[in-house]
């Protein structure tokens, strides 16, 4: 059986089109090995996320979301990390308010040339979900 | 099953996908979904022969819509858009997977678990593309008329550019004179022109100009209108106001000099100047220099004040100006040439002199300047002492010895701040990054386009640049501006926020979120109801957290699509 150190939790990333998508696009072309449980959602900008998608994610079987935020380089919205926060608080909420837990959302900005940070988030939120109790709620 | 009628394409990248990931198997997976009529693997997909199989099967099977698991779609969306096209197909219908560095690239060490990924993938690919809705570019007209804002020295040639291409110029100015901050220097470097002279040159051919009109002591107080057709109002000396229609807006509001805190590097003493108030005194003594009647026999340069500071204490001037070092090297040379006896110290973190300015600090060594290099930890300090001036520095290239200067002048080399405009942003609704400035929309490939269509930022406005780096970019906003306008039209992306009038309460809180007053307020039978102006959304999509009832999405990112796109990831792979 899988151990917390080997298992590789489910991770869904949003990411943005404009800018961490590309920083993510970077590190497989530098093949920079990551878990391929981690799948990718690119959408126009981080503050513009529905926290209703990152708890549907919860709920039907990623272990975790990232958020892949623009961080402050977002040409759309010079608020986008407090918008992209406050997204990522209101979808804590939803989770709390269905008995998950909340630290299975994580917001980091990316940028556009961010690939050894990206692989690095992700081994780090790996760890760091395979060692939270399963999700059960919604099962 | 939606009744759609969905192709795939899986492409092997000539192995770069086909080596780690089992793409027939892909294909094979692909085939299993509900809405796909039609699946093919392909060597190459962007070759023309593969786009040209694609497009024929897109005829024979009439599909509504085609996903191509290929490379990143920051390569070939427009690509296979302009195939979906030629096809026939709405090319909104079209959805691009990226098959390649977000899964073969990224898991070159374990092909089952790639392949795995990759038909999650596909699905959730197919997913979307099941909900998707053909839309249209908006097509709209465009004025040829411009505003130009500020009459600087980028918003002079930007005018007389503009006009040469027979665009309409209204140029306003919110000083009672045209010329900015370059109009107050001396000698510039590297020609030794006068600013004040390349001002005038180029206020005279603007006044010979039937196309251009100058307001002076004018300021923007409105702008409403999108991309090609913008009204703003501007208010004149007299408290009019003037309505203006514009196409497009180019703005040249410049920059401020950074004035220190008194105290800062001795700043109030007497013999303490400013880079630019240094300029002005050399601008207007003929001769040898002379500082309240007194000769300048000795100049010390403290660099970098204003510039490169920590990123603490809110203050984000933690870029460099770019144009003081080869500005303050060009002065030592003026002084030189003025009089070769005066002795000049330059109190420098690094020489950033780039490009052919190299050659002015080559000319100013040459001409006997000193270069004594401080570092941030530990900086050169400025007091008055026994009637004079003293300067101490620790110079780092003489193992930190502390060396002592007595000037008759002491010149703060001080940098470029952003100008305080709240009112202009306010009303342009452009955004600032954290240094002050205007923010470009990308800063290698669209370095004078805003997020704003048809608002372009140059010269020092969106960041420190010298007098050539300006024009440059004053120019270069007339291209912009000129492919704008010329062509009488211009095709906006229908990728924008959509309002579902059965889901909206009207409760205004995507008008409240929304930076770029893209929401209306309507009527919808006997309620009110909002509606997004497409022609203003950026289509990022702020409103969509925003709406307490689901009720407002981006298209081809709706709530619908974004669900199912989850559930096809997450649905377990046989």
């Amino acid at each position: 059986m899988a151990t917390a150190e080997t298992r590789s939790p489910r991770i869904l990333v949003f990411s943005t089109n404009a800018i961490s998508d590309m920083g993510i696009d970077l590190a497989g072309s530098a093949h920079m090995a990551y878990s391929p449980t981690v799948q990718v959602i690119a959408v126009p900008c981080s503050g513009g996320i529905n926290p209703a998608w990152i708890a549907h994610a919860v709920k039907s079987g990623f272990e975790g979301v990232f958020v892949a935020a623009d961080g402050p380089e977002c040409a759309l919205l010079p608020d986008c990390v407090a918008r992209t926060a406050k997204v990522v608080e209101r979808a804590q909420e939803i989770l709390k308010a269905d008995g998950l837990d909340p630290q299975r959302v994580k917001m980091a900005a990316i940028c556009s040339v961010c690939a050894e940070p990206f692989v690095n988030h992700m081994k780090q939120f790996g760890r760091s979900l395979a060692e939270l109790p399963m999700a059960t709620a919604g099962a | 099953m939606t009744g759609r009628k969905i192709g795939v394409v899986v492409c092997q990248c000539g192995g770069n996908i086909s080596d780690y990931v089992d793409t027939e198997k892909v294909r094979a997976e692909a085939a299993k979904e509900g809405d796909v009529v039609s699946t093919q693997v392909q060597m190459f997909a962007c070759s023309d022969a593969a786009q040209q199989a694609v497009i024929q099967e897109i005829r024979e099977k009439k599909l509504d819509g085609i996903v191509v698991c290929s490379c990143s779609p920051k390569l070939h969306t427009a690509t296979f858009r302009a195939m979906a096209e030629r096809a026939g197909l709405n090319p909104y219908e079209y959805t691009q997977v990226n098959l390649r560095e977000q899964c073969s690239w990224a898991h070159t060490h374990d092909r089952a678990a790639a392949t795995e990924k990759g038909i999650r993938l596909v699905r959730a690919g197919i997913a979307k593309t099941a909900l998707s809705r053909p839309l249209e570019k908006m097509r709209v007209e465009t004025l040829p008329q411009a505003l130009v804002i500020g009459a600087g020295i980028a918003g002079l040639r930007s005018a007389l550019a503009l006009s040469d291409l027979g665009i309409s110029v209204h140029l306003i100015e919110r000083a009672d004179r045209p010329g900015g901050q370059v109009r107050r220097w001396g000698t510039l470097f590297p020609n030794d022109k006068a600013g004040k002279d390349l001002i005038e040159d180029l206020v005279r051919r603007v006044h010979e100009r039937d196309n251009i009109q100058l307001y002076l002591g004018t300021e923007l107080v409105e702008r409403s209108g999108r991309v090609g057709a913008f009204s703003v109002k501007v208010r004149a000396p007299t408290g009019d106001l003037i309505s203006l229609d514009v196409g497009a807006i180019v703005v040249a509001t410049g920059f401020e000099p950074y004035t220190p805190a008194a105290g800062e590097f001795g700043y109030g003493l007497d013999g303490v100047l400013t880079l630019p108030e240094l300029k002005e005194l050399l601008a207007a003594t003929p001769g040898p220099l002379v500082y309240r009647g007194r000769p300048v026999r000795s100049i010390a340069y403290v660099y970098c004040v204003g510039s490169r500071q920590p990123a603490e204490g809110g203050t984000q001037r933690t870029y460099c100006s770019r144009y003081c070092c080869s500005a303050t090297s060009h002065l030592a040379t003026v002084v030189t040439g003025l009089d070769p006896a005066v002795h000049q110290f330059h109190l420098f973190r690094d020489v950033r002199t780039y490009g052919k300015y190299e050659a002015l600090y080559e000319r100013a060594l040459k001409g006997g300047s000193v270069f004594l290099r401080y570092s941030e930890e530990d900086l050169p300090t400025v007091v008055r002492e026994d009637g004079g001036l003293v300067v101490r520095i620790h110079d780092r290239l003489l193992a930190g010895e502390e060396v002592e200067i007595r000037p008759d002048l002491v010149v703060l080399v001080t940098g470029m701040i952003p100008r305080a405009n709240d009112d202009l942003v306010r009303n342009l609704k452009l955004p600032i990054g954290p240094d002050g400035f205007f923010r470009e929309v990308h800063v290698k490939l669209r370095p004078v386009e805003t997020v704003v269509d048809g608002v372009y930022i140059v010269g020092t406005a969106q960041g420190p640049k010298n007098v050539a780096e300006s024009v440059a970019t004053a120019l270069a906003s007339v291209s912009k501006a000129g492919a704008l306008l010329l062509k009488g039209y211009v095709d906006l992306d229908p990728l924008v926020a959509r309002v579902d009038p059965t889901l909206c309460e009207w409760c205004g809180e995507c008008q409240t979120a929304c930076p770029y007053g893209a929401i209306d307020e309507v009527e919808y039978g006997d309620r009110h109801i909002a509606q997004v102006n497409a022609v203003l959304c950026k289509g990022e999509g702020a409103c969509v957290p925003a709406c307490p009832k689901a009720a407002i999405s981006v298209q081809g990112y709706t709530n619908e699509q974004i669900t199912s796109m989850i559930d096809a990831l997450a649905k377990e792979v046989a």
